[in-house]
């Protein structure tokens, strides 16, 4: 479903991004850990286009979509992605953070939307939040708000990006099993995250970042159990 | 208290001979009807002005960002009185449009490149996340500026909005340069017909006076509702 081939990514003179080559294929949850300034969020904002690619190909159903010419917008109406800091639209009602973009970009009816937006808060269990402003939410309701407002878009592919490290402990809880549910309902999701306890329960596949690079990648029994490189191994031994 | 009543006496005279004797108080009155026409119209082509200046200073496109640059630069290198008059007797010269419209026009073409400056800083003071989550949900660039930024963006320069709104109608007191009758082109018109310089003078400085007051007022409530919709 997305194919990365010889992935760079530069800021300047630094690089972040060193030749990814990656494949994830449908229904998959993979896991991107790795210590800070591994390059795990330049290369999920890689996949989403919010960052330009300095070298390298990204294939979104075997359409190259870093290519010139292709429309962005479209692409990313296929890929759902949930921000660290949730980003909200604070002068939106939430219902109307949820139907923005799917009335706008004519998905769906405005009925259809606000029926959607129902379904998904039901889900998320906001429901009774749907004329509140996000100012009144917590972070972890905001956060839930915020991966409705993603799948309101009907996305072939979740990107997660940090959605639980800027949230209180006791709130980490409450996003991650929202994020359970939608991993056992066969979404496609890329998650970076610092919850090791989540990586291992819910990752299809794990994979291991460092310097722009990924240096190992397997099932959560094979990264956590029986890493074999050193650096998952000193970057492990630190972190569980 | 004889001095108070000669005084009194002396004043309620004076009053007279400039607001009362020939209607004089009918210029001021039209006066008043001018500043606020020529206001108002400049404060709305000043905005739209502003806003289009604004993103052609923030668009990566290298042409717009040179002509909104130059436009800024040369509004607010020159006086107000110099761009009124060239854009009155020269630019407008042989157009057929009432004085006061012209006026506006002036007015709104020089507050634009301060509003512009105004409405930069208010895109500029929206966070990245949420061009960046609008994007994500597949807006377009336009899109996400008119649904996303720029609806924050009002909130946090409206205070800086009003303020220069204060400041273009206080602006406005140099029409009489083109031969409009504003309030201060009527109280120096009473000054000269009647020698009194103490009565017109304070009179027209009270009249701006109520009415920045009034204006003001009516913007802290609109202000206050702007903020009622966003609980914190």
């Amino acid at each position: 479903m997305i194919k990365v081939k010889n992935l760079h990514k530069q800021f300047g003179d630094l690089k972040v991004l060193n030749g990814i080559n990656e494949h994830i294929e449908a229904g998959e949850v993979v896991v991107v850990i790795g210590p800070s300034g591994s390059g795990k969020s330049t290369f999920l904002r890689c996949l989403n286009l919010l960052e330009d690619v300095t070298e390298g190909e990204i294939y979104v159903d075997d359409e190259m979509i870093n290519a010139p010419s292709v429309d962005v917008n479209l692409i990313r109406q296929k890929m759902g992605m949930v921000f660290q800091h949730f980003n909200l639209f604070p002068h939106l009602s939430i219902m109307d953070n949820i139907t923005l973009a799917p009335v706008l970009l004519k998905k769906m009816t405005k009925e259809e939307a606000v029926k959607k937006g129902q379904e998904l808060l039901t889900t998320v269990g906001l429901l009774d939040k749907a004329d509140a402003y996000p100012a009144q939410l917590s972070g972890g309701q905001k956060q839930r708000v915020a991966i409705a407002r993603a799948l309101a878009m009907n996305p072939e592919i979740m990107l997660f990006d940090e959605p639980t490290s800027a949230l209180d402990p006791e709130m980490v809880g409450e996003v991650l099993d929202v994020m359970k549910d939608l991993a056992k309902s066969g979404m496609t999701m890329v998650i970076v995250t610092h919850e090791m306890g989540f990586a291992r329960e819910v990752a299809s596949r794990v994979l291991f970042m460092d310097q722009g690079q990924i240096l190992e990648s397997g099932t959560p029994d094979e990264v956590f159990n029986h890493p074999k490189n050193e650096r998952t191994k000193n970057f492990l031994s630190k972190v569980l | 208290m004889e001095w108070f009543q000669t005084w009194s006496a002396d004043f309620c005279d004076t009053f007279a001979r400039c607001f009362i004797k020939d209607n004089r108080y009918i210029l001021l009155l039209d006066g008043i009807g001018v500043t606020i026409r020529v206001s108002l119209v400049a404060v709305l082509i000043g905005i739209a002005i502003g806003l289009l200046i604004a993103l052609c200073n923030l668009s990566s496109n290298k042409l717009l960002k040179l002509i909104g640059g130059i436009y800024t630069d040369v509004i607010r290198g020159t006086p107000s009185v110099t761009q009124l008059m060239i854009i009155y007797f020269v630019i407008f010269a042989s157009v057929n449009l009432s004085k006061w419209i012209i006026a506006a026009i002036a007015f709104g073409i020089n507050s634009g490149a301060y509003v512009s400056e105004i409405i930069r800083a208010g895109i500029l003071s929206v966070d990245k996340g949420q061009t960046e989550a609008g994007r994500s949900l597949g807006l377009s660039a336009s899109q996400t500026m008119t649904r996303i930024v720029i609806p924050q963006a009002v909130k946090n320069i409206f205070p800086a909005l009003c303020n220069e709104f204060i400041v273009l109608i206080k602006e406005t007191a140099i029409v009489g340069y083109v031969g409009l009758m504003d309030i201060q082109k009527a109280g120096d018109f009473i000054k000269s017909a009647t020698f009194e310089a103490f009565m017109p003078l304070i009179g027209t400085a009270i009249i701006y006076y109520v009415l920045i007051k009034i204006l003001t007022l009516v913007l802290n409530r609109v202000e206050s509702r702007l903020r009622a919709s966003e609980v914190r």
